[in-house]
């Protein structure tokens, strides 16, 4: 059960896996995401699947190394098995043909973005994807990106690869040069709520998933509770993507460092124990 | 119900029991006192994790046992939601047939250790002993003489599996490995069904793991008596959605004939204050799955709980005495439970809140959260409480708490537990066309547990709402009588 076939790195701290789960492969849509443990002392940890190949019977899982649990992932070969993944979790995406939808990526959020443009592109929409990251290094999936888009445009903080810049700011010129019907952004917190206030300025409806702490990922234990319009939501059960003007971002960014001290001193001592 | 009294009263005719009676007068009988239950000293047990209550020892076993006078009309029995044959275990305490008293119990409850754990008893066949209706004295402690049995048995090294029955072939399913669901699977696999339990979570037992804790219910008793099923021949699989990694139709496809759903009371609900998303603010569900099935705290676990001297806990049910209990142990110098109404309103078992009290956990009785203060960094550091009083009696019966203008004041809090109760999990009902719900999101079943799509059968929380352990292995046992019927109609036809 869940055994790893292949295992790519797109960079020293972010890994591809493709993972035998073929109930998962079969039944998983854009937007779903996978509950995954390792070990049995392991933590549960939402992450939303990359692609999957219903054949084989594989899901794809791309993890950014930032603490204990995604190291030790990331550190299991080809042929390890994951103790335990659980999914698929969430409501699918909602695919429909709207006309131009601009999809923005930060970092790793091109992974659970893919499955997503390759959706919309099926549906028949014209699909413009900007993936921005810190360096060239971290820009992954640009191949694949490119098979699913009419247009890509990258951005880079220091200029390495395409153009310098925020995530925001290549968004901002396809806005100002065609009409857009749809937004999706994935990335981190910051850059979700930073793509949402742009948005929302050009009164262009966007779509956000989000990446909150979670535990049981079925709707049990309101880890992953936000503010949306006011109410209380749960990412697991009632997202994970969600209207992002409506969504109180400041609220989630302080939720999510909930266990920020203990999880560095945690990241730190399994280092140090590594080496 | 005149063929179970009949079954009784011929059982209770059988010589070895008649003999028991003439050993000691009836009148002698109601004259010795109910034992006490050795248990860890509050000081000490309030700083670890182990079991509070150490189980009776034989002797102490054999003399409660004497006390029970064999009824003609055993009301205990009408308390207990499985029906078992309380008078017959426990004369077979009395002449130190321990093993046979734990058989007793098994014909008719599979989960014997657990029960006698965590089952109310004295809402239920206590409540329905002969001492305590007729005689207002304390009632034999059937509880803990379950217990003592179970747990005989187990250390003895020779545990009776249930025999399963002759198979038939036949494809059934659970949805969720908690009590409802082991109760259904024993009963079924003694019917003779092919048996499998889909669980959503990595480990198997639902609320009797992640939810209890260990000092009320070792997790290593679920895992024997869920051991005990693997034994009869019963498949779990754990890491199974059912409605997600596979839809009910794509099981049906696999050969399943019925299914039984007992998925439990999910969601946590939240009192919607100004404040509650902070950190530091944590469903009672959340706080007690990571310390009780995740481990956090435990050496090389890696799920982080967050830690504080001031913790409070919301609600007065048994959750709310597990999470304030569990936090104490985590080493809170100050334990608060916080409960709008007095300490007679309150859901939580007797036994429950009097260990709590004894373990030193602040009771602040009346009083109501209505906003919580956060730190810079959006981390929880005080609550407003406002005290309340109690008014009219409302639709539970229960007096009406009633918040009194202007009596709001702070208090200091590190970690705030909501234990206010759970809505229905809408995960299989959301995925399934056509199951009929009530308004609450349970799921409607007739007398056999059937819901409104004939082939699927449900129980426990996701019917109930929110009940005990025992209330759904009752349910279990009944939906079992149930799709056996159904499956066999269907044959039939």
């Amino acid at each position: 059960m869940n055994k790893i076939v292949d295992k790519i790195f797109f960079s020293e701290n972010v890994v591809k896996l493709v993972i035998e789960s073929p109930d998962i492969a079969r039944n998983r849509k854009p937007g779903h995401f996978v509950i995954v443990k390792t070990g049995k002392k392991g933590e549960r940890i939402p992450l939303t699947i990359a692609g999957a190949d219903p054949e084989k019977g594989t899901i794809n899982l791309v993890i950014q190394i930032v603490g204990v649990t995604s190291h030790k992932i990331a550190s299991l070969e080809v042929g390890d098995e994951i103790t335990d993944i659980s999914g698929p979790l969430g409501k699918a995406t909602e695919i429909e043909k709207v006309g131009t939808v601009l999809a923005a990526a930060g970092g790793v959020g091109t992974a659970p973005l893919l499955p997503i443009i390759e959706a919309m592109k099926k549906a028949g929409n014209r699909v413009i994807t900007v993936l921005a990251a810190r360096n060239k290094d971290l820009i992954i999936l640009e191949d694949e990106v490119r098979k699913h888009s009419d247009e890509v445009i990258i951005m880079t903080d220091d200029g390495s690869y395409g153009k310098q810049g925020l995530v925001t700011h290549g968004m901002e010129e396809v806005i100002k040069n065609e009409k857009i019907d749809l937004s999706i952004a994935i990335g981190p917190a910051i850059m979700m709520k930073f793509a949402s206030l742009l948005t929302k300025k050009y009164d262009i409806k966007t779509v956000v998933s989000l990446n909150t702490i979670m535990v049981d990922g079925t709707g049990m234990c309101g880890a992953c509770r936000i503010t949306v319009g006011g109410k209380t939501k749960f990412v697991c059960v009632d997202g994970p993507e969600f209207d992002a003007h409506k969504v109180d971002f400041d609220e989630m960014l302080m939720r999510l460092s909930g266990f920020k001290e203990q999880e560095a001193a945690a990241y730190k001592k399994y280092i140090a124990e590594l080496s | 119900m005149e063929n179970l009294k009949d079954f009784y009263k011929k059982e209770r005719a059988e010589e070895w029991r008649a003999e028991i009676r003439k050993n000691i007068k009836t009148k002698e009988r109601t004259l010795l006192e109910r034992i006490k239950m050795p248990a860890q000293d509050p000081d000490v047990r309030n700083h670890n994790r182990i079991e509070v209550n150490l189980g009776l020892d034989e002797k102490l076993a054999m003399e409660e046992a004497q006390r029970c006078i064999d009824c003609p009309n055993p009301t205990c029995i009408s308390g207990c939601p499985v029906g078992i044959f309380i008078p017959k275990f426990i004369k077979k305490i009395e002449i130190g047939d321990f093993l046979g008293a734990a058989k007793v119990i098994k014909e008719t409850n599979s989960l014997p250790a657990v029960c006698g754990r965590v089952c109310p008893q004295e809402k239920q066949c206590e409540a329905n002993c002969f001492y305590t209706i007729q005689l207002q004295k304390p009632p034999v402690a059937i509880g803990f003489l379950e217990r003592f049995a179970a747990d005989y048995e187990r250390d003895s090294g020779q545990m009776a599996i249930p025999e399963a029955g002759e198979k038939n072939g036949i494809k059934v399913a659970a949805i969720g490995s908690g009590p409802a669901s082991l109760a259904w699977a024993t009963d079924m696999a003694r019917f003779g069904y092919d048996v499998t339990v889909f669980e959503a979570l990595h480990e198997l037992g639902g609320v009797l793991k992640y939810g209890i804790p260990g000092f009320r219910l070792p997790n290593e008793i679920v895992d024997i008596e869920i051991n005990n099923l693997k034994e009869m021949g019963v498949k779990f699989v754990t890491n199974f959605v059912v409605g997600r990694t596979a839809t009910i139709d794509e099981l049906r496809e696999r050969g399943f004939e019925a299914f039984f759903v007992a998925s439990g009371a999910g969601l946590p609900r939240f009192m919607n204050i100004p404040g509650e998303n902070y950190t530091g603010i944590f469903s009672s569900n959340e706080y007690l799955t990571r310390i009780n099935l995740m481990g956090a705290t435990l050496d090389g676990y890696d799920t982080p709980v967050t830690l504080g001297d001031n913790v409070a806990v919301i609600g007065g049910g048994n959750t709310a005495m597990d999470s304030v209990r569990t936090a104490k142990r985590l080493g809170a110098k100050r334990a608060m439970i916080i409960y709008r109404r007095t300490r007679e309103e309150m859901p939580a078992r007797v036994e429950e809140v009097e260990h709590a009290i004894e373990e030193g956990i602040e009771f602040m009785n009346l009083n109501n959260p209505v906003k919580y203060i956060g730190d810079n960094n959006g981390r929880v550091k005080k609550m407003l409480l406002q005290k309340m009083e109690l008014g009219e009696p409302d639709a539970s019966g229960r007096r009406r708490p009633i918040p009194i203008e202007g009596s709001e004041y702070e208090v200091d809090v590190d970690v705030v537990i909501v234990a206010v109760g759970v809505s229905p999990n809408p995960l299989i009902p959301s995925s399934v066309k056509g199951l009929k719900t009530t308004k609450w999101g349970t799921i409607k079943v007739n007398d056999d547990f059937q819901s409104s799509i004939e082939d699927i059968f449900a129980g426990g929380d996701i019917v109930r709402g929110g009940a005990t352990v025992i209330l759904a292995m009752g349910d279990g046992r009944n939906a079992a009588v149930g799709m056996d019927k159904y499956i066999k109609n269907k044959i039939k036809k």
